[in-house]
């Protein structure tokens, strides 16, 4: 008993609350991901860089509130810093979009011209960052590191494997749930959200029906903003902040919206949490856990990892290249005409 | 002086002229429909007079006023409603959200216009919660209609309305497109099915490369042997 209690105590603090953790901060990327692609109809290569840049200014905000002697006590300030960095996003994702994506916009260009151009903004974005916060990694969480530490947990229940629950990630999974929430009401509840989605579905109609390309356009870069900078700065506080680690979340984020279908917000959040879990279940030592939970003549001599962690973007690769064979469309897509 | 008039439009797109002199007109209450070989200018004559196309000359007026400058959304706040040919409905979002799109433009209470629609296609409101894009060729026609509709419009221009659906479903729909204009609004349609749609024309006007070659009453149109032979693919 007390060793099936331990094997799932350490799977839930080694594996499901981090695989939560980090698909719920996927889910933040793909679902921008998946709205620029809806309505905007291109895939954002710069999507990692506006997180992290972000993520950049939240840090600057951040800093800046702690010089003042601002807290929040037990959470982090930087929960502050986020909510003011995404006014700043929303300018500098609508500012782009006037200097560069519009012009394209206008005369038509086709989808592949959009993800150069947006190849260009990563490179511009990445060159942002540099002069904003440096190459360097930045810790910037304040606060309770933890909400359930392993001595704690252990002491409590007498078990001998630990509980461990960050702050962050507590804070990343409760965050994407609100959010993710917050957006469905918003799109399938309201005018605004409805408009959008219909301009996402049939443009043509949508302007015959009098709905304000401008408007949606700027709405569509204030969800981004949302979402990326919500998302980016999540990562950042549960990872540390290394301004250069969220190019490697791209091809993680593109596979999980993928996988769900492209344009599904729904699809997305399932992309995400398929990627996450099994980026983190393949290359996860499974020798303890089932030391534990099978008898004890057929434990494991090995560490039985499928992979090893060098290899965990190979799997988002993978998953992205069997999607596409097996349904281009993903789970939640329209499948094409 | 007709409600809707377009009056010798010519214009087209690029160098090629496609409208050479068309005129079209219709009363409130009554139905225009354009007919003639493929190509004639048809559906570009009613994209004329949605202000999708830029005219070389010619005008159209609506009520009496001059609109031949105003955009396409000026035009539909100003009681222009249109039915595409082909994507005519949002396919992901419900059949009450289409509805709700088209009422876009209005800030006064739908909940009658929406009871009208359900009265006239009494199907949408069985079907109201179900996804666009999951209806029968028939029923989508019914909502584009109706999604149209529900600005309220004083003109309503259709585009070729019973393109791929069935004998039956099309007898319903003209059925229905008689009710609507007899509900006070003037209609223009595009048909390619001539015979079916001048048979509940109250004005008939026969294009041939731009221009107006017949107008005239529906059934004259039909009981005109020559015209039959040319145009109307000399059945019956």
């Amino acid at each position: 008993m007390t060793d099936l209690l331990n094997g799932l105590i350490h799977l839930t603090s080694m594996l499901v609350l981090p695989g939560l953790a980090y698909g719920s901060q996927l889910a933040f990327g793909a679902l921008g991901v998946t709205l620029i692609f809806g309505v905007l109809r291109f895939s954002n290569f710069a999507h990692a860089e506006g997180m992290s840049l972000g993520t950049a200014v939240c840090i600057l905000l951040t800093l800046w509130l702690q010089g003042k002697g601002i807290a929040l006590g037990p959470l982090p300030t930087a929960l502050i810093g986020m909510c003011l960095a995404v006014p700043v996003m929303a300018l500098v994702f609508i500012g782009t979009d006037r200097a560069l994506y519009q012009h394209f916009r206008r005369i038509n260009a086709r989808p592949e011209v959009f993800m150069i151009v947006s190849a260009g903004v990563m490179l511009i974005m990445n060159g942002a960052i540099r002069l904003i916060v440096g190459p360097d990694g930045r810790e910037f969480e304040d606060g309770e590191r933890f909400i359930v530490t392993a001595g704690g947990f252990r002491a409590w229940s007498g078990l001998a494997e630990p509980l461990v629950l960050k702050t962050s990630q507590a804070m990343t999974i409760g965050l994407a749930l609100a959010v993710g929430f917050a957006l469905f009401l918003f799109l399938n509840r309201t005018r605004s959200g409805r408009s959008m989605r219909a301009y996402a579905d049939n443009r043509n109609l949508a302007l015959l029906s009098g709905v304000d390309p401008d408007r949606i356009v700027r709405l569509t870069w204030v969800l981004v903003a949302v979402l990326s900078v919500t998302g980016g700065v999540l990562f950042g506080l549960d990872k540390g902040y290394r301004p250069f680690v969220y190019q490697q979340l791209l091809l993680p984020m593109f596979a999980a919206a993928v996988v769900g279908g492209l344009g599904s917000p729904l699809g997305a959040i399932a992309g995400s949490m398929i990627v996450a879990f099994s980026e983190l279940a393949l290359t996860f030592a499974w020798k303890k856990a089932l030391g534990y939970l099978l008898p004890a003549a057929w434990a494991p001599e090995g560490l039985m990892q499928f992979l090893s962690t060098d290899y965990k973007f190979a799997i988002s690769f993978l998953i992205l290249v069997v999607v596409l064979l097996v349904r281009p469309a993903g789970l939640f897509g329209k499948p094409v005409k | 002086m007709s409600y809707l008039k377009a009056e010798a439009l010519v214009g087209g797109y690029g160098g090629a002229m496609i409208l050479n002199s068309c005129t079209i007109a219709v009363d409130r209450g009554r139905i225009a429909v354009i007919v003639g070989p493929n190509g004639a200018g048809k559906s570009t004559a009613m994209k004329a007079i949605l202000g999708l196309l830029r005219l070389t000359s010619g005008r159209v007026l609506l009520d009496g006023r001059d609109i031949t400058a105003l955009p396409t959304q000026a035009r539909i706040s100003a009681g222009m409603a249109f039915v595409p040919q082909t994507d005519n409905v949002f396919p992901s979002l419900s059949v009450f959200e289409n509805l709700q799109m088209g009422a876009l433009l209005r800030r006064d209470p739908i909940g009658e216009t929406l009871e009208e629609i359900f009265a006239l296609f009494p199907i949408l409101a069985e079907k109201r919660h179900q996804l666009a894009g999951q209806l029968s060729g028939g029923q989508r026609q019914q909502l584009a209609v109706g999604r149209a509709l529900m600005t309220r419009p004083s003109v309503l221009l259709l585009d070729e309305p019973t393109a791929g659906v069935s004998p039956n479903v099309m007898d319903e729909l003209f059925d229905r497109i008689t009710r609507i204009a007899a509900q006070g609004l003037a209609v223009v349609m595009v048909e390619q099915n001539a015979a079916g749609a001048l048979e509940i024309a109250d004005t008939g006007f026969v294009l041939v490369q731009g221009a107006n070659r017949f107008t005239g009453a529906g059934r004259d149109l039909l009981n005109d042997p020559d015209i039959r032979r040319s145009f109307l693919g000399g059945r019956k």
